[in-house]
């Protein structure tokens, strides 16, 4: 049977996902994901009426049981240096990061 | 028998009428806890260490629960209302952000992560008096069904057998639960990771309806399925968590604006004439050869069977009127399913994790930022979440999403209805609730499965159905099997009834109180 992701599908998931794998990593990831497709594919078989909705959710959310939307209120928050104390990389409350690429959209 | 294995419900009482003080019950936690746990789970450990133990925790709070216990006594002395849950130990699955402690979701890129702030459901159970222990011990960002990929090791073990997992992703909470270390621990379930792991130890636990409890301050990782709940050792004890925890959050938009029933109140209603189900499409287990490529399918075993005809036996003693041959014919897509929606959601949930802003960060040199990401990430997850991503990512690209992610929101809509029919009050058939085995096995050892993500995923095929359906569930002990490990069952009701299942489960706990098997507790804490 031939592997729907193949090494070279593979490495495009790994560059949009934002991983660096080692090679053994990969090799095992690569055979599981293959594996966890064979499960998928059994969705292909199930017969679904073209009137069957996707459901997004399990149960449905009608008006009298969902909350009011909140107010557009500032509210203050005493957090923010909690927060900033967490960032791997901080000056004078801006958070570091390495140098951004550039690229030219095509 | 120690304070510390009584029930909440009574504990609560003894304090409040000053029987007990809250600090003399924290002290017999953290007694149990230094008796039985062993070492904390932590980054590079690994799992030969103290096999004998079974190391819930990743992160003890022992000042923290010692001042806490003190407030409440002070409170109770001054003739404040301390609270429901006053002097009650508890603990909290690490995927749960609470204020000042590491929240490290059981993953190495989260490990130097303390919360600025507390989860709803936490917060409402420390309102009312509660002690948080500390955090228990997940599968990494939940994503399992044996406790075994967490990044920080030793992982948890069963106490009825500690060669045996305690399930997951909850194990920490469920093995905690099991061995007295506090009354009762707050989990989540995605796909029964707190019902398959409460089975696999012999603890009571419910998922909610989806939107019962906040979800707020969770760490996500399928934002339409996951459910906070409670794992507790008796169900009474579930229904005064429960009731305390649920109800209409403003910082969870999908938090239902319901009221919450005192489930307390309800639960020693009668359940005379009530209708409860058994499918025969819960007494087969499917599963996926990986290398042919072939579905089988096969019966539960006799024992997990069994299990669910004598209970329902039992129920129908007390006057309950069991309707067999309930067809749920899509059950055995629940998995399918699960593995192209959870994992969209996953991977959606788990970009945020960048180095950047909080978290791990590599200590290699970069090029860029992109190149930071990269090696972050790469270092920081371990292969659960770096496989959900890949998976999510694969199925709901823009050429496949129609044959993958369409296709599984719509089988998602399939089981629903199988519910509906079933709970439908003027169906063929009526029911109140539905009974199954809880998990297609009992525990199985350490390193059986772990490793094989297909047959792990496969763990949770009985208790997925409800996630995809939204609906609530309740898991139980019923016996034990030959190797005297616990045997899980499982009630599933409509949208909002935990009330409901609640009541028949106290039922069941009642009319089995004097059965020996009830008196069976772990050898762990018999040594």
């Amino acid at each position: 049977m031939t592997e729907p992701i193949t090494p070279e599908l593979f490495e495009h998931l790994v560059n949009l996902a934002a991983l660096e794998l080692s090679p053994n990593e990969s090799e095992y990831l690569r055979k599981q994901l293959n594996n966890q497709l064979k499960a998928v594919n059994e969705l292909a078989s199930i017969p679904i009426d073209p009137n069957i909705p996707p459901a997004s959710h399990g149960i449905p959310y009608p008006a009298e049981i969902r909350p009011p939307i909140r107010e557009d209120e500032w509210q203050p928050s005493n957090f923010a240096d909690s927060i900033l104390a967490q960032a791997p990389q901080v000056e004078e409350r801006y958070i570091i990061v390495p140098d951004i690429p550039h690229q030219d959209l095509e | 028998m120690d304070l510390c294995d009584y029930a909440a419900y009574h504990l609560a009482g003894m304090i409040r009428r000053k029987q007990i003080s809250a600090v003399e019950v924290t002290e017999s936690a953290l007694q149990r806890i230094a008796q039985v746990d062993g070492i904390s789970g932590h980054l590079d450990g690994n799992n030969d260490e103290e096999p004998d133990k079974i190391h819930s925790f990743i992160t003890i709070t022992p000042e923290r629960a010692r001042l806490q216990a003190q407030k409440v006594d002070q409170a109770i002395a001054a003739g404040e209302n301390p609270g429901f849950l006053a002097g009650i130990p508890f603990t909290a699955k690490d995927i749960y952000c609470v204020k000042d402690t590491p929240s490290t979701a059981g993953s190495r890129i989260l490990a130097n992560f303390i919360s600025p702030y507390t989860a709803t459901a936490i917060k409402r159970i420390e309102e009312q008096g509660g002690i948080l222990l500390g955090k228990v011990n997940l599968d990494e960002f939940t994503f399992g069904s044996s406790n075994e990929s967490s990044a920080f090791r030793p992982t948890p073990r069963n106490p009825w057998n500690t060669a045996h997992v305690p399930g997951g992703s909850s194990g920490g909470s469920a093995s905690a639960v099991a061995a007295g270390e506090g009354c009762f621990s707050i989990g989540t379930d995605t796909a029964g990771s707190i019902r398959q792991p409460a089975a696999f130890c012999g603890v009571v636990g419910v998922k909610p309806t989806y939107g019962r409890v906040s979800r707020y301050g969770l760490i996500a990782f399928g934002s339409s399925l996951d459910c906070p709940g409670p794992l507790t050792r008796n169900v009474t004890d579930a229904a005064l968590v429960l009731q305390m925890i649920s109800g209409a959050d403003p910082k969870d938009s999908t938090a239902a604006n319901l009221p919450v029933p005192d489930y307390l109140n309800e639960l020693q209603k009668p359940i005379r004439g009530m209708r409860i189900g058994l499918s025969p499409d819960y007494f087969k287990i499917t599963y996926l050869d990986a290398e042919s490529g072939e579905i089988h399918q096969e019966d539960v075993p006799e024992i997990m069977k069994n299990a669910v005809y004598k209970a329902a036996g039992r129920l129908a003693e007390m006057g309950a009127d069991i309707v067999e041959d309930v067809p749920m014919p899509h059950t055995h897509y629940g998995i399918p399913a699960y593995f192209v929606i959870s994992r969209v959601e996953a991977a959606s949930n788990l970009h945020r994790f960048d180095g950047v802003k909080y978290g791990f960060r590599t200590k290699q040199a970069v090029r860029d930022l992109h190149d930071l990401y990269r090696k972050s990430r790469g270092e920081g997850f371990g292969a659960q979440p770096k496989l959900r991503i890949l998976m999510g990512m694969y199925v709901s690209a823009a050429q496949y999403s129609e044959q993958y992610y369409l296709r599984a929101l719509k089988v998602r809509t399939l089981i629903r209805q199988d519910f509906e029919e079933i709970f439908n009050p003027h169906g063929k058939y009526r029911l109140q609730a539905l009974l199954t085995p809880t998990t297609p096995t009992t525990a199985f050892r350490m390193g059986d499965v772990y490793g094989d993500s297909v047959l792990m995923q496969y763990a949770d095929q009985l208790t997925v159905p409800a996630n995809h359906a939204g609906i609530p569930g309740i898991s139980f002990l019923a016996g034990f099997d030959s190797q005297g490990l616990p045997i899980g069952v499982q009630l599933l009701g409509n949208d909002f009834s935990e009330s409901i299942l609640l009541r028949i489960a106290y039922a069941y706990e009642t009319v089995t109180e004097g059965d020996e098997w009830r008196k069976k507790t772990p050898p762990l804490l018999s040594k």
